[in-house]
């Protein structure tokens, strides 16, 4: 790698390491922004990887966003981040595409420098896939989610809208979340 | 859904992550694994009681030293491998060394004893059973050890599950060490090494199924 982009990687390693490590104490805001740039980094890498395809790179980057949350407490604050990222990432990728089976080349998954540097901001449309996932929760899940996340409702205005407890709503999300991963590896 | 909800649905979930957790769940595992297979040698399996004569006897200390050891190497192993991102190069390279000392002790014990001996250093008087009792033994820890690496996230699942299994058969070999009246090198370069391998085998081969993510 030349000089100006090894400065772009680390100064970009040093920025997602402040943000994960004041996620892990709980900044949520932080935590956002973490995920969103990350995001971003997965859907510039896939983008040239799955020229053939670019309905599917919204999928695959939700789902490994996905995994990234149910494992984060992995993350030892003393361990280089983007091999951590790119650890969960690329098993979650080449799981993903084979179980697809998708025609990606995955020996071309390798380059981590080149998923630092990776990044497209703006999202595509809306995607399918974890909305019909979603459909499988049972309703103590699935209800939550759709309202916190549909219409962007509070945990005690969903609370209220499904007569469920704040707690069970809370309890009820994370479940959902866990659910929503198992139910992604299993599905094909 | 749309990527930007996911996030936002993602972060209403975050909690602060407790570092030490993993590293306490695995002391349990360590802990309920010795301890199960110190009860396991009383009603179960029914091996005769420690004898304290043989702190004296330099062989009680290699076969102690070997299971600590391959205990100690492969729990560094297992929890490198539950994390993304981290080589475990080291730490079975490690592994490797109690191994090579058994059998090297072994080896050199055979050779300068006369033939007609050689048999019995290697076979003892318990081979039939050292084998199968020490792969029990390590039972519970690797059933204990499976789960705590399937909370983790291992990117190499059969390395991992090897990893589990050579801790158990590390802690049983060390429990084992306690009970077993055998006194001779070659012995356990033998049925030792290979009640410590059952467990890594078994641990690879379920590792490669259970602990997917």
């Amino acid at each position: 790698m030349d000089e100006p982009s090894k400065a772009a990687a680390d100064t970009r390693e040093r920025r997602l390491y402040d943000l994960l490590v004041a996620a892990q104490v709980g900044d949520a805001a932080a935590y956002t922004q973490f995920l969103t740039e990350l995001a971003a980094n997965l859907r510039g890498f896939l983008r040239p990887r799955m020229a053939r395809l670019p309905d599917e790179i919204e999928d695959v980057v939700q789902e490994v966003l996905l995994a990234i949350h149910t494992k984060r407490h992995t993350y030892k604050p003393d361990q280089p981040l983007t091999a951590w990222v790119y650890g969960i990432a690329r098993y979650k990728m080449v799981d993903l595409l084979r179980r697809r089976r998708l025609d990606v080349k995955l020996d071309s998954i390798d380059d981590i420098d080149e998923f630092l540097l990776a990044a497209e901001q703006v999202p595509p449309g809306t995607r399918r896939d974890l909305d019909k996932l979603l459909n499988q929760l049972p309703d103590k899940q699935r209800l939550p989610i759709v309202h916190m996340k549909l219409d962007g409702l509070s945990v005690v205005e969903t609370a209220k809208a499904t007569g469920l407890s704040e707690s069970a709503v809370k309890v009820g999300v994370h479940r959902g979340l866990k659910a929503l991963t198992s139910l992604i590896r299993n599905r094909r | 859904m749309k990527t930007d909800d996911l996030i936002a649905l993602v972060s209403q979930d975050l909690r602060p992550v407790d570092p030490r957790a993993i590293g306490r769940s695995y002391g349990l595992v360590v802990f309920i694994g010795a301890a199960a297979a110190l009860l396991m040698t009383r009603a179960p399996i029914g091996l005769t009681p420690f004898v304290p004569d043989y702190f004296g006897e330099p062989m009680l200390w290699l076969k102690l030293g070997f299971g600590v050891a391959v205990a100690a190497t492969c729990l560094w192993a297992a929890t490198r491998l539950g994390r993304p991102g981290t080589r475990a190069g080291w730490p079975l390279a490690w592994a490797v060394v109690p191994f090579a000392v058994v059998w090297a002790v072994g080896l050199a014990t055979l050779v300068g004893a006369p033939a007609a001996l050689r048999a019995d250093l290697i076979f003892g008087e318990t081979w039939r059973s050292c084998t199968g009792t020490l792969a029990l033994l390590s039972m519970p820890t690797l059933i204990g050890a499976l789960l705590a690496l399937r909370m983790m996230a291992p990117t190499r699942p059969m390395w991992a599950g090897a990893a589990a299994g050579g801790l158990a058969g590390g802690i049983a070999a060390t429990v084992y060490s306690l009970h077993c009246p055998e006194l001779a090198a070659p012995f356990l370069a033998v049925w030792y090494v290979l009640g410590v391998l059952i467990p890594v085998g078994v641990g690879a081969v379920i590792g490669r199924y259970l602990l997917r993510w």
